[in-house]
C-alpha cells in the first residue's frame, strides 16, 4: 500500500447540496434523539417502562431503534450524495466548476 | 477476587500483544515523513478506516465501561451507546467532509483554515491535549483492570504495560501502524462479541447460572444469605455498629455486614485496608444472578429456558415477574472509625431493571438536568474528539470520509446493540467482580471457557492499546505540528517534526500511566463521559459555527474553546463525582449536585463563540 504525502482533493460540486442534505437529516435525528430524552424526563422514567412490541419496553424499542435509525439514515445520505456527486461530476473540467 | 488465567490463556494473550508490535514495526518502516506519521499519508482505503474508526471508538469505555455498568446497574449502561452512537450523526451529517475539505494532518488545521490565526493554533492544541488527556485516563485504567485476573499481576503493572507497549508504538510507527491494529482489533472485536452473544443466547438463561472456578477448583460464585435481626441476635450474633441500613455483627470473633431490605437482612461483601470479608488474605466473590424469571416457577428457573433468541432473551429480563440482583457499593466507617467498602445485593424487577433509572435518576430537577446534560455530551461529544478527527485525514477525500464514517456506523452500532447482550448476561451470570465492573464482559466470557476469555480479554487490551495509541498521535500532533511548527514557528525539517511528535508520545503517554493508577476502579464509561463533555464544550461550537455561521472570528472561536475547557473542567472538578472519588470525600461535600457539565458549558462556548465574533468583526472595506 503507498503511503504518499496527503493529497488535497479537489473542487467539489456537490459540496453545497450534501451540506444542505447533511444539515437536514442531523435536524430530523436530532429531534427523535431529543424524543427519547425528553420522554424519559418528562415521564420520570414511567413511559420508557410501557411494554411495546414482543415483551420489549419503549426503553429497549426507543434506543435500538435510535441505532438502527441512525445506519438507514446514513446509508440514504450516502445514496443520496453519491448520485449526486456522479450527476455533477460532468461539470467539472480541469480544477475548474463550469457556471 | 483471585482469577488467574491458564498458561493457555496466556499464551493467546502474549501471542496477540506480540502480533500488534509486529504490525507497527512492519509499518513503521513506511512512515518516515510528517504526513506518513500523522495521516498516514492520506491513502487509507475507506473500508479499512471505516473499521479502525471503530477499532478507536469501541475503546475499553464501550467494552469494558458500558458492559459493566449494564451488568451492574441494568438499562443506564446501555444510555452511553445510544449516545455514543448518535454523535456519528453528528460526525457524518455535519463534519465528516468539511473536515477533510479543510484539513491536513490535525483538527487544528482544519479550526484555522480560514483565519490562520497563532490564537487558534494555541487554543484547540491545548484542547486537543486536555481532551487526549481525559480520554486516555479511562483506557489506562481498563488496562490494569484488564491485566489483574488474566495475568495475575498488579492494577499498576498493567497500566504501565499498556503505557510503555503503547509508547513503543507510537514511537516506532505513527498513524499508518495505529490504523492497522485499529482494523485489526476493531475486526477481531465484533467477531468474538457476536460469538460471545451466541454462546449466550444458546445458554439462555437460569436462576442456577454456572459459577467461575477458582485456582483450586472451588466454586467462587457468592450467594447472599439472608436473616431477620431477631434471627441473627438468636444465633448468638452481636451487633456492633449501625450506620442507616447497614449493620455490622460480630458472631465468635468474625465480623460480617448485613443491610436491611425491609423485614429482611442480606449478608454483604466488604472490603477494609486489610481485610476482605473479614480476613487479611480474603477474596471478593463474584457475584450477579437472576432470582426468578418472570413466567416460570422456581424449578422451571433453574432449569433454565434453554436456547432463547436476541428478542425472547430481552422479554424474559424485562418481564414484571423477573427478579434481578443488583450489586452496588457504599463507604462506611465502622465502629472503630476504619472505612469499610460495602458490597450489597438489591433485588429489583425485571421492568426496573430494563429501564433508566438506576444510576441516572429523573425525579428531581437536578437529576432531570445531569441526564440531560449526559446525553447531550454523547451526542455533541464524538464529532470533536481529536483521534476520531484526525482519522478523516488518513483518506484520500471527502468523499471517502463519508463512505468510511458510514462503515463506522455500521460496525459500532451493531456493536452497541450487542453490548446490551452482553452486559445483562454478565449481570445474571454471576460474573460481576463487585469491587470492579469494568471486567464483566470478560468474566462472562470467562463462564464459557478459558479459551474465549483469553482471546476477549486480549482483544480487550489490543482495545486498550490501539485507542491509546491513537489519543496519543493526536496529542503528540498537537505538540509537535500545532504548537511547536506552527505556533511557535519554529520551521521544523519534516524529521525533526517526526521527531517531537515521538518525544511528545513520550511525555503524553508517561502523564497518561500516571492518572491511570490514580483513578482505579472507578468506571470507565463514566470517565469517557467526562472527555466526551470537555470534547462537546471546547471544540464543537468551534466546529459548527465555523462551517455554518459566517460571521465567526478568530478570536470567537479561541475565546469559544477557552470558555469550554475551562467550564466544563471546572465543572466536573468541583463536582460530586471527583469528591466521592479521586478527592476521597463524599458526595455531598461537593460545591454543586452537577455531575456532568454539558447542559452548561456547552451552550455557555456557544454564547462565548457568537459574543465575541460579533464584538470582533472585521470592518467593512467600504469603511
Amino acid at each position: 500500500m503507498h503511503h504518499g504525502p496527503a493529497q488535497d482533493s479537489g473542487p467539489d460540486p456537490a459540496s453545497r447540496y450534501k451540506s444542505r442534505l447533511g444539515v437536514g437529516m442531523f435536524i430530523v435525528y436530532c429531534l427523535i434523539y431529543a424524543g427519547f430524552v425528553f420522554t424519559n424526563v418528562l415521564t420520570e422514567g414511567q413511559a420508557m417502562q410501557i411494554i411495546v412490541v414482543a415483551g420489549l419496553n419503549l426503553a429497549v424499542v426507543y434506543g435500538m431503534g435510535l441505532i438502527i435509525l441512525a445506519l438507514i439514515l446514513a446509508l440514504i445520505y450516502n445514496y443520496l450524495c453519491t448520485a449526486k456527486e456522479k450527476e455533477m461530476a460532468g461539470t467539472v473540467t480541469d480544477g475548474e466548476v463550469q457556471k | 477476587m483471585n482469577l488467574h488465567g491458564t498458561p493457555l490463556s496466556i499464551i493467546i494473550f502474549s501471542a496477540f500483544v506480540g502480533l500488534v508490535l509486529y504490525l507497527s514495526w512492519f509499518f513503521a518502516r513506511k512512515a518516515k515523513s510528517a504526513a506518513g506519521y500523522y495521516a498516514a499519508g492520506g491513502q487509507i482505503h475507506w473500508a479499512v478506516n471505516g473499521i479502525s474508526f471503530a477499532g478507536d471508538y469501541l475503546s475499553a469505555a464501550s467494552f469494558l465501561g458500558i458492559c459493566g455498568m449494564i451488568a451492574t446497574l441494568g438499562y443506564d449502561g446501555f444510555l452511553y451507546s445510544i449516545g455514543y452512537l448518535a454523535g456519528w450523526i453528528v460526525a457524518l451529517f455535519v463534519v465528516a467532509e468539511p473536515m477533510k475539505r479543510m484539513g491536513k494532518f490535525t483538527f487544528t488545521d482544519a479550526l484555522d483554515a480560514k483565519f490562520n490565526s497563532r490564537g487558534i493554533k494555541l487554543a484547540a492544541a491545548i484542547s486537543t491535549l486536555v481532551v487526549s488527556i481525559c480520554y486516555l485516563i479511562p483506557q489506562m485504567n481498563g488496562a490494569g483492570t484488564l491485566v489483574e485476573p488474566l495475568l495475575g499481576l498488579p492494577h499498576w503493572v498493567g497500566v504501565i504495560i499498556v503505557g510503555v507497549i503503547v509508547i513503543t508504538i507510537v514511537a516506532t510507527a505513527g498513524m499508518t501502524s495505529t490504523t492497522y491494529v485499529q482494523f485489526l482489533k476493531g475486526g477481531l472485536l465484533l467477531i468474538f462479541s457476536t460469538i460471545l452473544v451466541i454462546f449466550l443466547m444458546v445458554r439462555g438463561i437460569s436462576t442456577e447460572a454456572p459459577s467461575l472456578q477458582g485456582d483450586d477448583g472451588q466454586n467462587l460464585h457468592y450467594t447472599p444469605a439472608e436473616a431477620t435481626h431477631e434471627g441473627l441476635l438468636a444465633e448468638g450474633y452481636l451487633r456492633l455498629h449501625q450506620d442507616g441500613e447497614f449493620s455490622k455483627y460480630s458472631l465468635n470473633n468474625e465480623a460480617s455486614w448485613w443491610k436491611q431490605d425491609g423485614d429482611m437482612m442480606w449478608k454483604c461483601q466488604w472490603q477494609t485496608a486489610t481485610l476482605i470479608n473479614g480476613k487479611a488474605d480474603g477474596l471478593l466473590y463474584p457475584v450477579g444472578r437472576i432470582k426468578t424469571i418472570g413466567g416460570m416457577t422456581a424449578e422451571e428457573g433453574a432449569k433454565g429456558t434453554g436456547r432463547l433468541n436476541p428478542i425472547t432473551f430481552l422479554a424474559r429480563l424485562t418481564h414484571p415477574d423477573t427478579r434481578i440482583e443488583q450489586w452496588h457499593k457504599t463507604k462506611i466507617f465502622d465502629e472503630t472509625g476504619e472505612k469499610t467498602t460495602i458490597y450489597y445485593p438489591k433485588v429489583v424487577s425485571g421492568t426496573d431493571q430494563m429501564k433508566p433509572g438506576v444510576k441516572f435518576k429523573v425525579k428531581t430537577g437536578w437529576e432531570k438536568l445531569n441526564f440531560i446534560s449526559l446525553m447531550l455530551a454523547l451526542f455533541f461529544g464524538t464529532a470533536a474528539l481529536p483521534h476520531i478527527l484526525i482519522r478523516y485525514y488518513t483518506v484520500p477525500s471527502p468523499a471517502c470520509a463519508r463512505k468510511s464514517t458510514i462503515v463506522a456506523i455500521a460496525a459500532i452500532g451493531f456493536f452497541y446493540v450487542l453490548t446490551l447482550f452482553m452486559g445483562l448476561g454478565a449481570g445474571i451470570g454471576g460474573t460481576i467482580n463487585p469491587a470492579d465492573n469494568n471486567m464483566s464482559a470478560p468474566l462472562l466470557a470467562m463462564s464459557f471457557g478459558g479459551v474465549l476469555f483469553a482471546i476477549i480479554s486480549a482483544i480487550a487490551f489490543a482495545t486498550v492499546l490501539g485507542t491509546v495509541a491513537g489519543l496519543i498521535v493526536a496529542a503528540s500532533g498537537a505538540v509537535a505540528h500545532d504548537l511547536m511548527d506552527r505556533f511557535f514557528q519554529m520551521d521544523l525539517s519534516e524529521t525533526a517534526k517526526v521527531k517531537a511528535g515521538k518525544v511528545a508520545a513520550f511525555v503524553v503517554g508517561i502523564i497518561a500511566i500516571i492518572l491511570g493508577i490514580v483513578f482505579r476502579g472507578v468506571n470507565v464509561s463514566f470517565l469517557v463521559g467526562w472527555a466526551f463533555a470537555v470534547a462537546a464544550s471546547a471544540n464543537l461550537p468551534a466546529i459548527l459555527m465555523l462551517l455554518f455561521w459566517p460571521k465567526t472570528t478568530a478570536p470567537g472561536i479561541v475565546a469559544s474553546i477557552t470558555v469550554g475547557i475551562i467550564s466544563a473542567l471546572g465543572i466536573i472538578l468541583t463536582g460530586p463525582a471527583m469528591f466521592a472519588g479521586p478527592y476521597g470525600m463524599t458526595a455531598a461535600d461537593a460545591l454543586h449536585p452537577l455531575g456532568q457539565p454539558g447542559i452548561i458549558s456547552i451552550p455557555l462556548s456557544f454564547l462565548t463563540l457568537v459574543v465575541v465574533s460579533l464584538m470582533t468583526q472585521p470592518k467593512k472595506a467600504a469603511e
